[in-house]
């Protein structure tokens, strides 16, 4: 019996000085925290995708609150977490162009063929590094999903060997961008729907050599287009996103079909 | 003199099928020119030389055509004379592009009038041999071609005692600088000399494995007198005892600290073709123009040691050696353990081509990677003594802070672990991509 009391008592004795310690300093040692950050941070949509620039939906949520970071940058979110950020912050905020990703190749399996066969590890840094990559086109996608892994709402497929966005899935985080080892990843306007899908760099004998559907630099397109909307960059056809082009004359007369309405 | 037994051995390592008698029998050709030469400013580890001749211009053989761009580059030679027929950019053994220049060679075969011979090079001075292998463009011709002059000009606080000259050759299959040691040992041993004096470096030990007893035997022939400490080391044969770190313990017993270099502890490692490279540039006052490569492997019908002038392509040396006489399936620039797979026989000789190995189908195998099994091989054939089987899985979830943690960059990429992996993971391949993503995430802090 003796045994139980003291048992009871030590045990007893003990918690009620650590509750009482931690009594204190939850008094004494408490983290003030702005209660709008905590607000903030509820209205984001905790995707933590990072495509704001912070660490993820509550460093971007302090950013705001502490820091005055402009709320417009939550692309995911939206107008309608703008509009809500508006009102909790008194900020107010045009929300920026939205923009997706895409994959400047179109060398599916069927149009770039492959110089030897790998069977390494299965990423595209790794890929890349080996051999200058199994592509014959240096340039092109290599279809190992490095960015489709990177992507944190799997709007990024492989299909016939190369990587695709689906414009409607992308929340313009930008982290496919980042993984790219070939850097084949540009954001541009969702409005805009004429894209050069073509990165080579080679002359035109070359890059014909190693596929079927790459931009040869003819410098056509370049002339068609209004505005220089269409601007060569040595042999490559880019397309210049801040200025106007509907014409599907561009597409037509395109040699290398490397210019395509998506 | 004969030759001393190595007290010592480096942890791991393993024994792959040497195949070394394809080729181990026949004597250094010298090959004709060939139509064309394709010569690579990225022939050395470094920053790629900068070309200094334009398409159009006539060169002579031991010309500058490419300047080194800082202090860790090499210069480039024209390796004959003859007409620049283009300077662009083409596909190195590695993977990645470098600038070429290409030449026609006009078959005159005409030298410049350059760097003076001086076969008294015992009156020059230390600063002397190091400027004339710097204007050599010599470079490690062992593999990684690391520039000779850098090593040969350590820091001023740090003393030399031991130069090594590397004749391991544990690479399967490679014969080049066995049969350099067995047709030139006295040239070799001149030049081992040379580097001597120039590190002020009292011991030279020549390491051999010890399954090379005809290059054990002419080495240590030929040793001059006038020497000092030099030996011939009979290393034991095993993969890979002609890696520095490995070599530097077997021959010495001293072990170089973890991302440290072999002048930490008062070595220098240079391989015998190097070496030879020196003594010509030295006393003949010869540039780096031409290396010895062992082209072999089974489709090949007369496997061979070629001396072939840099840039001249695999598909010409092949030429020279037979061509092949049985279907190829892998195409390797060096040897089958640290070598570079190529797409195509197109690729150019650089200073670091070592071999030049042909595969037939029924030695190549295309296996699926599984999962690892931890059963340990890997750790146990490690010659750093790091993990591969925890490293690879850190590095398959892209944890590089771990790998680092766990001495990811000291790996030497030499191969044991995958060659052992019964459950054939791409071990080198995760490493290495490790190591490249360590480097850049270093840079950024």
């Amino acid at each position: 019996m003796t045994m139980v009391i003291q048992t009871v008592l030590t045990i007893g004795g003990a918690g009620l000085v650590c509750g009482g310690a931690l009594a204190l300093a939850a008094r004494f040692l408490a983290v003030k925290e702005d209660p709008r950050v905590a607000e903030v941070d509820g209205i984001l949509p905790g995707a933590n995708c990072g495509g704001c620039g912070y660490a993820g939906c509550a460093a971007y949520a302090e950013a705001i609150v502490l820091e005055d970071a402009p709320i417009n940058l939550c692309a995911p979110g939206g107008a309608e977490i703008l509009s809500k950020l508006a009102g909790a912050t008194g900020q107010t905020a045009q929300m920026a162009e939205h923009k997706v990703a895409i994959v400047l190749c179109g060398g599916d399996v069927e149009n770039a063929p492959r110089k030897f066969d790998y069977n390494g590890v299965a990423d595209c840094q790794a890929a890349h590094t080996t051999g200058g990559g199994d592509k014959a086109c240096p340039y092109g996608c290599l279809g190992y999903a490095s960015c489709s892994r990177a992507c944190p709402v799997g709007a990024i497929e492989i299909v016939d060997g190369i990587a695709k966005v689906h414009p409607d899935l992308c929340i313009s985080c930008g982290a496919c961008v980042r993984t790219c080892p070939r850097a084949l990843i540009k954001m541009v306007p969702y409005a805009r729907k004429i894209h050069v899908m073509c990165s080579s760099r080679d002359k035109g004998p070359a890059v014909k050599k190693a596929c079927k559907v790459g931009c040869i630099g003819c410098t056509i397109c370049a002339k068609l287009a209004e505005d220089e909307a269409i601007k060569m960059q040595g042999f490559l056809a880019v397309v210049d996103y801040d200025k106007e082009l509907d014409n599907d004359a561009v597409i037509e007369k395109c040699p290398g079909k490397c210019i395509v309405r998506i | 003199m004969g030759a001393i037994k190595a007290k010592f051995s480096a942890p791991g390592g393993v024994h792959p099928a040497y195949h070394k008698d394809l080729a181990a029998e026949q004597p250094i050709a010298e090959m004709p020119l060939p139509a064309s030469l394709v010569i690579s400013m990225s022939q050395h580890l470094g920053k790629p030389a900068t070309p200094t001749v334009k398409k159009g211009d006539t060169v002579l053989r031991g010309q500058v055509i490419g300047e080194a761009a800082g202090f860790i580059s090499a210069a480039v030679h024209a390796p004959t004379s003859g007409t620049v027929k283009l300077v662009a950019p083409v596909p190195t053994a590695a993977g990645p592009r470098a600038t070429a220049v290409t030449i026609e060679p006009d078959g005159e075969d005409k030298w410049i009038d350059g760097m003076a011979p001086c076969p008294d090079w015992r009156q020059l001075e230390k600063k002397d041999i190091v400027e004339k292998i710097a204007a050599a463009g010599i470079t490690g011709m062992g593999g990684a071609g690391f520039p000779t002059h850098v090593k040969v000009s350590p820091p001023p606080e740090t003393a030399i005692d031991t130069l090594i000259l590397n004749g391991a050759e544990c690479e399967p299959y490679l014969t080049a600088d066995y049969r350099l040691m067995v047709e030139r040992a006295a040239d070799i041993w001149e030049g081992a000399l040379i580097i001597a004096k120039a590190l002020e470096a009292t011991n030279i030990y020549v390491a051999i494995e010890d399954n090379k007893p005809l290059a054990i035997a002419a080495m240590a022939e030929a040793m001059p007198e006038q020497a000092g400490a030099a030996h011939v080391v009979a290393l034991k044969t095993e993969y890979p005892q002609g890696a520095e770190k490995q070599q530097i313990f077997a021959v010495t017993g001293r072990e170089v600290p973890a991302g440290g270099l072999p002048l930490n502890v008062g070595i220098v490692v240079e391989n015998v073709g190097t070496t030879l490279a020196v003594w010509d540039a030295v006393v003949n006052g010869r540039p780096l123009t031409e290396r010895v490569t062992t082209v072999t492997g089974g489709p090949v019908a007369k496997p061979g040691n070629v001396l072939a002038r840099l840039g001249t392509s695999s598909a010409d040396m092949v030429e020279f050696c037979g061509g092949t006489s049985s279907p190829v399936a892998k195409i390797i620039s060096g040897g089958p353990m640290m070598g570079f797979a190529q797409a195509d026989m197109s690729g150019p000789t650089t200073k670091t081509t070592s071999g030049l190995l042909l595969l037939g189908p029924e030695s190549v195998h295309a296996y699926e990677s599984m999962p690892c099994i931890s059963c340990g091989r890997c750790v146990g054939v490690c010659p750093m003594n790091l993990m591969p089987n925890e490293l690879s899985q850190f590095l398959e979830a892209e944890d590089y802070e771990t790998a680092e943690a766990y001495n990811v960059m000291d790996c030497i990429e030499c191969g044991c672990c995958a060659f052992e992996c019964p459950a054939h993971r791409p071990l080198v391949q995760h490493m290495r991509r490790g190591k490249a993503q360590v480097m850049l995430n270093r840079r950024k802090q």
